[in-house]
């Protein structure tokens, strides 16, 4: 079988005739044909077809037929598809129909760097008014709540409770446990050398209450309870239960934020506070049986570094922070898309904001105490 | 009953998504008692109308009356007030997925009610079995079927015993003969409840079965088509696309008319 194509023409008068042969499949490499609109002269009026000499053909044909045509109509050219099998005919017939309908909704066009910079200053302004109203519905959600009107189940908030709370202390106890034991190692190097020893009391003591603490208890509770809080909320968005919520009456902000923010603000500070005993507890295992310091000694060290100052920073901190982590999470997930991909960008931009928020705010808190000199 | 003022009056209403028009001048009016559908392509703005109706959207412009009160201009007291008269079935279920099939019924009966818990209870187990789901108090959402989600939901729906009920496409999904039954199910419903009922579909056997009013949604025009009882429509309407989409073919012709 002669696997090759080729495209002939033969002009007679003003009438042109394409002559098809071979096999035009797309098994057969592609052979060089003519730039279409070579084919045609000037004076051509009308078009038709030869294939008795094709031996087979599938798509590949009708591409290129679709392409001549194309080309014959846009240029007034008549055409006379006769010499071209039924099954051709039939097909390209069906391709002239038209699509069904027009398309409504957005199209998805890769856009430009320039529309891409755009598009994210513009959007930046637009989520910094949302996060503003959002703070803005907070607010409102608590005054409904201490004035009585708000609704929540109570069932709820002890779930959150416990959930934010004793279920996330094995975390916090080992990660605090293994910083209180860094901080201590860092410290022993540099304080050995001025045999200072005893100071790495005073290091892990403050650096714990006043820092850590509270800062690692809410960047676990960020990864933790911030992403599922963003995560829930946001399959709810997508099956409608918010809707459902909304249709009954039910504000879904007090139904649904108030007992997961109640809640972390409640549990944060007695997570920071843990996290601040677990870790002095590390440093204090590194100071007695690595550096040889007296545990009495080390105990009374430590006692008399932190006074309630230190203390009370962290736990303000901690406050602050179990507030940013409950609001990323909410906030992402109550304006989360209705996709399954939405869900998990809400989800990851929770923790990523949460952390963001997190340490931007504390470096503004640890500027402003030191400022009053706290 | 021709007296009455119509339960939902739309005039105008435009929807829109930003600066994206998906529907313009929509105008009809919802009879008290009647089963009122909303038809259309898929893609031209039914669940979005229904998300108006409903009052989880604000219209781009347009006004909706509820008994002759206009939705948006009323104080926030007043449309909570209208939208617990409203049940709405929506297409997933939406049951909460946290809460037990008795406690997503229970939900509204405890916020909204003073009843005892064990009244509360009572009625659970009563509008369970009004929809054929007896015994599944104690199940979750998810360890049931799509269709008894369905049922689950519509329990919900008419926990509050509500005026008017709201479909979002009940039937999708569902195999011919558990939406025949759903069909058979709003039905009585309709009449033992007296509600006023509103359903989203492109079913033809349902909008036939259970329709005596409607509207249809055009893609292409970006409006309504017109209003009126399906039945008539389907031979009576002057619009090719109307009756194209009523007797279910392409082929139909402008010859016709």
């Amino acid at each position: 079988m002669n696997r090759e194509c080729a495209i002939h023409s033969n002009q007679d008068g003003d009438t042109l005739c394409l002559i098809f042969l071979g096999s035009w499949t797309i098994h057969v490499i592609p052979c060089t044909t003519p730039d279409i609109s070579k084919l045609f002269s000037p004076q051509t009026k009308s078009l038709s077809f030869d294939t008795e000499k094709l031996s087979e053909w599938d798509s590949r044909l009708l591409v290129k037929l679709a392409k001549v045509i194309d080309f014959a109509t846009s240029h007034g050219i008549e055409i006379d598809t006769h010499g071209l099998p039924s099954g051709v005919r039939s097909l390209l017939k069906l391709t002239q129909k038209g699509t069904v309908g027009s398309p409504s909704g957005k199209k998805n066009i890769p856009s430009g760097v320039f529309e891409e910079i755009g598009n994210h200053t513009l959007g930046f302004f637009s989520q910094s008014l949302e996060m503003l109203a959002f703070t803005g519905e907070i607010l409102l959600a608590y005054i409904r709540l201490f004035s009585g009107r708000a609704r929540f189940l109570k069932k709820d908030l002890t779930f959150f409770l416990y959930n934010c709370g004793p279920q996330a202390l094995p975390i916090v106890t080992l990660i605090s446990f293994l910083v209180g034991v860094i901080l201590a190692f860092i410290g022993a190097v540099q304080l050995k050398m001025f045999g200072a020893d005893i100071y790495i009391a005073n290091l892990v003591g403050l650096a714990m209450t006043r820092e850590m603490g509270a800062m690692m208890a809410a960047i676990i509770m960020a990864g933790r309870t911030g992403a599922s809080f963003a995560a829930q909320l946001g399959t709810m968005q997508v099956n409608e239960e918010i809707d459902a919520l909304q249709t009954m009456g039910i504000n879904p902000f007090d139904f649904l934020v108030l007992p997961r923010m109640t809640a972390l603000i409640i549990m944060m500070p007695l997570l920071a506070i843990w996290a601040d005993f677990i870790g002095i507890l590390g440093g204090f295992f590194i100071g007695c049986f690595t550096l040889d310091i007296s545990p009495v000694l080390y105990y009374e060290q430590t006692v008399k570094a932190i006074d309630l100052n230190h203390f009370s920073v962290g736990i303000i901190k901690s406050v602050v922070f179990g507030y940013l982590v409950a609001y990323c999470g909410c906030i992402k997930g109550m304006h989360c898309g209705r996709s399954a991909g939405a869900v998990g960008k809400a989800t990851t931009s929770a923790v990523v904001t949460a952390i963001v928020f997190i340490v931007v705010s504390d470096a503004a808190f640890t500027y402003m105490f030191n400022i009053i000199g706290i | 009953m021709v007296d009455a003022p119509p339960l939902i009056d739309v005039k105008n209403l435009t929807m829109a998504y930003g600066d994206f028009v998906l529907q313009k001048e929509l105008s009809f009016s919802i009879h008290r008692g009647s089963i009122f559908t909303i038809m259309g392509e898929s893609g031209c703005g039914k669940s979005t109308l229904l998300r108006h109706l409903t009052g989880l959207k604000r219209p781009a412009s347009g006004n909706i009356y509820y008994s002759g009160d206009d939705f948006w201009q009323s104080s926030e007291k007043k449309r909570v007030n209208f939208m617990q008269k409203a049940g709405v079935l929506y297409q997933s279920g939406a049951l909460w997925s946290s809460m037990t099939i008795g406690e997503n019924i229970a939900l509204p009966l405890q916020q909204f009610t003073d009843l005892s818990a064990r009244v509360i209870d009572e009625i659970v187990e009563f509008k369970l079995s009004l929809v054929g789901l007896k015994g599944f108090k104690d199940y979750f959402p998810s360890t049931i079927s799509g269709g008894m989600r369905k049922r689950a939901g519509l329990a919900r729906a008419i926990a509050l015993d509500p005026e008017i009920l709201f479909f979002d496409e009940p039937s999708a999904g569902l195999d011919p003969i558990s939406s025949k039954s759903l069909d058979d199910l709003i039905l009585e419903l309709r009449d033992s409840l007296g509600a006023t009922i509103v359903i989203v579909t492109h079913e033809l056997p349902s909008i036939f079965a259970l329709a005596d009013d409607s509207v249809f949604l055009d893609t292409e025009t970006r409006t309504m088509l017109t209003t009126g009882n399906p039945k008539t429509l389907a031979t009576e309407s002057s619009s090719i696309k109307v009756r194209r989409f009523l007797s279910r073919s392409t082929h139909l012709s402008t010859e016709q008319d």
